[in-house]
């Protein structure tokens, strides 16, 4: 039985501005994050001594640790895919925190997703026809924004979801970035007209349903619940951690009816103590707009084939009933592959964000296609 | 139509059968014979029981597309000729799923449901690939 349950918090965030041109090195930018948020903690770069990093980064561990001055790290770790390790790192930290690995571990992610290798093009993705790849890349199925069609265009004829639906989801998360000086798209608000007249890429998504590229960095410290309660800020618990790895798919080439947050949710939220209902904000990974509708569905916020109607109605904008990427997400604040909404449900539960959530108790965050989630509280 | 500017297969020592029919234009499938289900891509155990006795049977080579997408940019150097690009994802008769593309037939006519049977298309000395046509 997973024994997380408000064992560790998130102690500090830390960001640099998100751009479209840094102008920096990736190097560069983590030290800034990583400084960012020992700061914020009200630590010090000597208390930390432990780190974890996407395996997708540029920077090492080792690097970091000589851009902050730490002599050595007591706990180091990595995890891939891509994307879509945050949630899974967070565990990681909590994991060798609750263990007595480390006391103050860093969790890290910083790159120059626009200005360098873009994930939207498949440089970064691509396998070059080997293993499975040689049943798909030599079809032209090269770019994840592909897949994410595939998928939302099979929902669309199975529950007759629409393209308005998916606007409905980028014009509310565009209407939060406007709230959020923070975010590249802050100041350029778009009506569902906008959006149906914007360039269409992966038919049927258009630009504005794929993730905003970016540069930039975050990071964020995990300590002990003992030690977060005499901290600076009001401590965030990390009130469980859970991860997901499918098997690669045998019999049917695209299992999105069999995601990882509808295998996670009942020990996500049965460790933590709470049902989908306690949730007061979640921050879903975004990588494209369709996986917002799914996600509602996948982790028990609306029946299958109802999350259409559930973001059309409004239920996830701020100040409505399950606020959803109140910082803009991936689709308008920056593409930082869950790193961003992490630091912004931690915001929301210190209730310090810019489209605050009143009374913000509990939040749910997720990495990828549902490859690992955490529910935090207050 | 060429796909050269694709990545082409690389067999392996557990596809090579796979890639042999299709120069010979048959579509094979790994068949499980302890559980008797087919799947696809080839893998050297059965991903639904992990049994090693597997065969390789004749696929019938028809179906239906399950869902299609259409890539309308050149957001990879490789599409800036062929656009639009559609990319179909064919349930075959015995259940299992294709990444494959249509031949002959305009991508914006792609429908949910089409029925379709399999094609080859000889990309390369060594590979060739299955693709489907509308019937
Ligand atoms: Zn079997």
């Amino acid at each position: 039985m997973n024994t997380l349950k408000d064992r560790c918090a998130i102690v500090g965030v830390g960001e640099t501005k998100y751009t479209r041109d840094s102008g920096r090195t990736e190097l560069s930018m983590a030290v800034e994050a990583a400084k960012n948020a020992i700061a914020d903690a009200g630590l010090t770069t000597a208390d930390i001594d432990g780190m974890v990093r996407f395996t997708a980064d540029s920077t090492s561990h080792s690097e970091l640790a000589a851009g902050l001055g730490i002599p050595w790290l007591r706990y180091y770790s990595e995890l891939g895919p891509l994307g879509g390790a945050a949630c899974g790192l967070v565990a990681q930290a909590a994991l060798a925190v609750s263990h007595g690995m480390a006391n103050n571990v860093l969790v890290f992610r910083s790159v120059n997703g626009r200005s360098g290798q873009r994930y939207g093009s498949g440089v970064v993705t691509t396998r070059r026809g080997q293993k499975g790849s040689a049943f798909t890349e030599p079809y032209g199925l090269l770019v994840p924004g592909q897949s994410s069609a595939l998928r939302i265009r099979r929902h669309m004829h199975e529950f007759g979801t629409t393209v308005r639906q998916l606007g409905a989801v980028c014009v509310t998360f565009r209407k939060h970035a406007c709230m959020n000086p923070r975010a590249i798209m802050h100041g350029r608000p778009i009506t569902l007209e906008d959006y149906e007249t914007s360039k269409m890429f992966f038919d049927p998504l258009r630009i504005f349903d794929c993730a905003l590229e970016a540069d930039g960095a975050c990071a964020f410290v995990v300590s002990s619940a003992e030690a977060a309660a005499d901290m600076k800020q009001p401590p965030v618990l990390i009130s469980n951690a859970t991860q997901c790895m499918p098997a690669e798919q045998g019999r049917s080439e695209r299992g999105w009816d069999d995601s990882g947050g509808a295998r996670m949710a009942p020990e996500l939220f049965g460790g933590a103590g709470i049902t989908p209902q306690d949730i007061d904000v979640i921050g879903f990974y975004d990588h494209f707009s369709p996986v917002i509708i799914t996600k509602l569905e996948d982790y028990g916020f609306c029946p299958r084939g109802e999350g259409g109607p559930f973001v059309e109605e409004g239920r996830i904008e701020a100040g409505a009933e399950l606020p959803v990427n109140t910082s803009g997400g991936h689709l308008s604040e920056a593409y930082m592959q869950g790193m961003n909404q992490i630091i912004e449900v931690v915001r929301q539960l210190r209730h310090r964000s810019y489209a605050q959530v009143e009374d913000a108790e509990f939040g749910l965050v997720d990495s990828g296609d549902g490859s690992g989630a955490l529910v935090l509280r207050r | 139509m060429t796909t050269a500017n694709f990545p082409l297969p690389i067999p392996n020592l557990d596809n090579q059968v796979f890639w042999d029919n299709c120069r010979e234009h048959r579509l094979v499938l790994r068949r499980c014979n302890d559980c008797q289900e087919s799947f696809h891509p080839p893998k050297p155990t059965c991903p639904l029981c992990s049994s090693e006795n597997l065969e390789w049977v004749a696929s019938e080579g028809k179906g239906k597309v399950y869902t299609y997408t259409i890539t309308r940019q050149p957001v990879n150097p490789a599409f800036r000729e062929r656009l639009p690009w559609g990319i179909v994802d064919v349930e075959l008769t015995e259940g299992v799923h294709m990444i494959s593309n249509l031949v002959d037939l305009d991508p914006e006519q792609i429908e949910i449901g089409m029925d379709v049977e399999v094609v080859f298309e000889r990309v390369s000395e060594e590979i060739t690939l299955p693709k489907f046509r509308a019937v």
